[in-house]
């Protein structure tokens, strides 16, 4: 953990500072209609960082996810993918650039298996095409085999190997949440966005999920950065954090610098509302 | 002896029906659409075989000119048509759908008159007798194919990428294309194999009831449409069992002398089946997502 950066810049932990951030936002925003959700959004993220955005409901997170993923078109700022604009990229050019989501309201594909949920993640690492299955050319078998040693090595990770045959739907929430990773991780990511991880999950699930995350970035030497309600875990495994409110950044720092930030304090409490608009600029 | 034969000629007929009613479910099941354009898919079909046919090609060769011509047409359809109204409201894509069959009819009746032509698609004569049942060769070959056309497309989508792929699109696009899913694609290639069953289907269609006119796949589509929905349109299985039920209902109220009401029936069972169960046999109740 640094704490001696600028917090205005990046919050790189020190091994990671001469390296190309994995994602820069710079003064990225979106309106919708006349509504201003997010503005002059900039965050950087170093390529093994464990970092955290957080905020009151409503703020814009949701909303920056899918401007990182490209479900929307951002209005104005751009984005950087390991140094490369991805100005012209689409969701799917994005997810094969490295960026990877679970979402806030698990969106599995419940009618299928917790093993084929995964090859789904899989998809374009299996390179055989139709004709190979057709006529179940060597390079089919292959590339099957090795794709669901693939899913069960992933699935191993959350101890979920053994349900791989089960429907995705029948899975206890907690499960389900961590088999939403599972699928995320399975496309290769560079950088794995988790939209509240530890939503629904119980004190002794959610510190599982936190030594988890941490093994996840250590084992596949990803960035992560997350979305979440829960401060403990925030606090825990996050390096850096960034605070929105009503769609600006309003803090970054280490979490010992958030927790202490009075601006921070007060969009959380809601106390002096009327002054706030005189820290947000 | 005499059900017997009645119970395998409704079984050719189902097998036809199922494999048309796929291409409906298909569609419908990964971007919500009645691509009502798809009995048409079979007349085109129909006259590419007759135009090859006439050409003197061998009569294996038509056949798969008329399979690959009925996909080679759907993929067409689908990118010049549906792709730019991918976010278009769904009854913009319905009406589309429709104008697109009253397009193909037309275009028909324009090039080839209005006149049913006859089509012979040279096919193994003859029969094999069990006993005091005599069994057709077509009937056991179209009832043969459709049931391994079958498999195929259950080997397809369940054992390959692409079919997963299908599953991921149908159960939620967006995110599967968070999953770095070429959506569209996968929907090409929907579209794409439900045109290759209809164009088996309309080979097996053709060799038993041997004429083409412009509005051939009209009705036939309309009745697979129908076993579609009977069975759970969206569903695979449901389409497969939709399509032999509609096809054994049909022979049933042939066989007992009400052929005047064959059509009305099947309409009937699509209203009963509307009423009663709207999600059709295999098909669960939808409910609303919050």
């Amino acid at each position: 953990m640094s704490s001696h950066h600028d917090p205005r810049t990046a919050l790189l932990p020190e091994r990671d500072i001469h390296k190309i951030p994995v994602m820069e936002c710079r003064a990225l925003g979106i309106d919708f209609g006349g509504l201003t959700a997010v503005d002059d959004f900039n965050i950087t993220v170093a390529p093994t960082e464990i970092a955290g955005l957080i905020g009151p409901n409503g703020a814009g997170k949701t909303t920056i996810f899918n401007l990182l993923t490209k479900v929307y078109k951002p209005s104005r700022g751009a984005m950087f993918l390991n140094g490369k604009n991805t100005k012209h990229m689409t969701t799917i050019k994005a997810n094969k650039a490295g960026i990877a989501r679970t979402f806030q309201n698990i969106r599995l594909f419940k009618e299928m298996t917790v093993m084929q949920n995964v090859l789904v993640g899989l998809h374009n690492e299996m390179n055989y095409n139709l004709v190979d299955a057709i006529f179940r050319a060597p390079k089919y078998w292959r590339a099957e085999r090795i794709a669901k040693e693939r899913a069960h090595e992933l699935l191993s990770i959350f101890n979920m190997q053994d349900d791989g045959e089960r429907k995705a739907g029948s899975l206890p929430y907690g499960s389900q949440r961590r088999l939403e990773i599972v699928r995320a991780l399975a496309t290769n990511p560079c950088i794995l966005l988790l939209d509240e991880p530890a939503a629904g999950m119980n004190p002794s699930e959610t510190s599982d999920l936190m030594e988890n995350i941490k093994e996840i970035r250590d084992i596949f030497k990803i960035a992560i950065l997350l979305i979440e309600h829960d401060m403990n875990l925030v606090m825990g495994i996050c390096e850096g954090i960034a605070v929105i409110n009503y769609g600006r950044v309003i803090a970054k720092g280490t979490p010992e610098d958030i927790q202490n930030d009075p601006v921070v304090i007060e969009a959380y409490l809601g106390k002096e509302r009327e002054n706030a608009e005189g820290h947000r600029h | 002896m005499l059900f017997v034969a009645q119970l395998v000629n409704a079984l050719q007929l189902g097998s036809i029906y199922a494999l048309i009613a796929l291409g409906y479910s298909m569609v419908y099941g990964i971007i919500k659409l009645l691509n009502f354009a798809h009995g048409d898919v079979i007349m085109v079909g129909g006259y590419i075989a007759i135009f090859s046919l006439a050409a003197g090609m061998h009569p294996a060769v038509a056949i798969i000119l008329v399979i690959v011509g009925c996909t080679a047409l759907a993929i067409i359809m689908e990118k010049l048509a549906y792709t730019p109204l991918r976010n278009a409201p769904r009854i913009s894509v319905l009406i589309t759908a429709i104008g697109i069959s009253i397009l193909l009819q037309n275009l028909a009746q324009l090039f080839f008159g209005a006149r049913p032509r006859p089509l012979h698609i040279p096919f193994p004569t003859g029969s094999i007798s069990i006993g005091e049942i005599t069994l057709a060769y077509p009937m056991l070959i179209t009832i043969g194919s459709a049931i391994l056309s079958m498999l195929m497309l259950n080997y397809i989508v369940h054992r390959t990428k692409l079919g997963k792929a299908m599953r991921a699109v149908s159960e939620d696009t967006d995110a599967a294309r968070l999953m770095g899913i070429n959506v569209n694609s996968v929907i090409t290639f929907t579209f794409a194999l439900g045109a290759a069953l209809a164009g088996i289907g309309a080979v097996l269609y053709f060799v038993r009831l041997p004429v083409v006119a412009p509005t051939a796949g009209a009705m036939l589509g309309l009745k697979a449409f129908i076993a579609a929905v009977f069975g759970g349109i969206g569903s695979i299985p449901g389409a497969m069992l939709g399509g032999f039920a509609i096809g054994i209902l049909e022979v049933i109220v042939n066989a007992s002398g009400f052929s005047r009401w064959t059509d009305g029936a099947v309409f009937l069972v699509l209203i009963i089946i509307l009423l009663v169960r709207p999600a059709g046999l295999v098909g669960k109740p939808t409910i609303e997502k919050v």
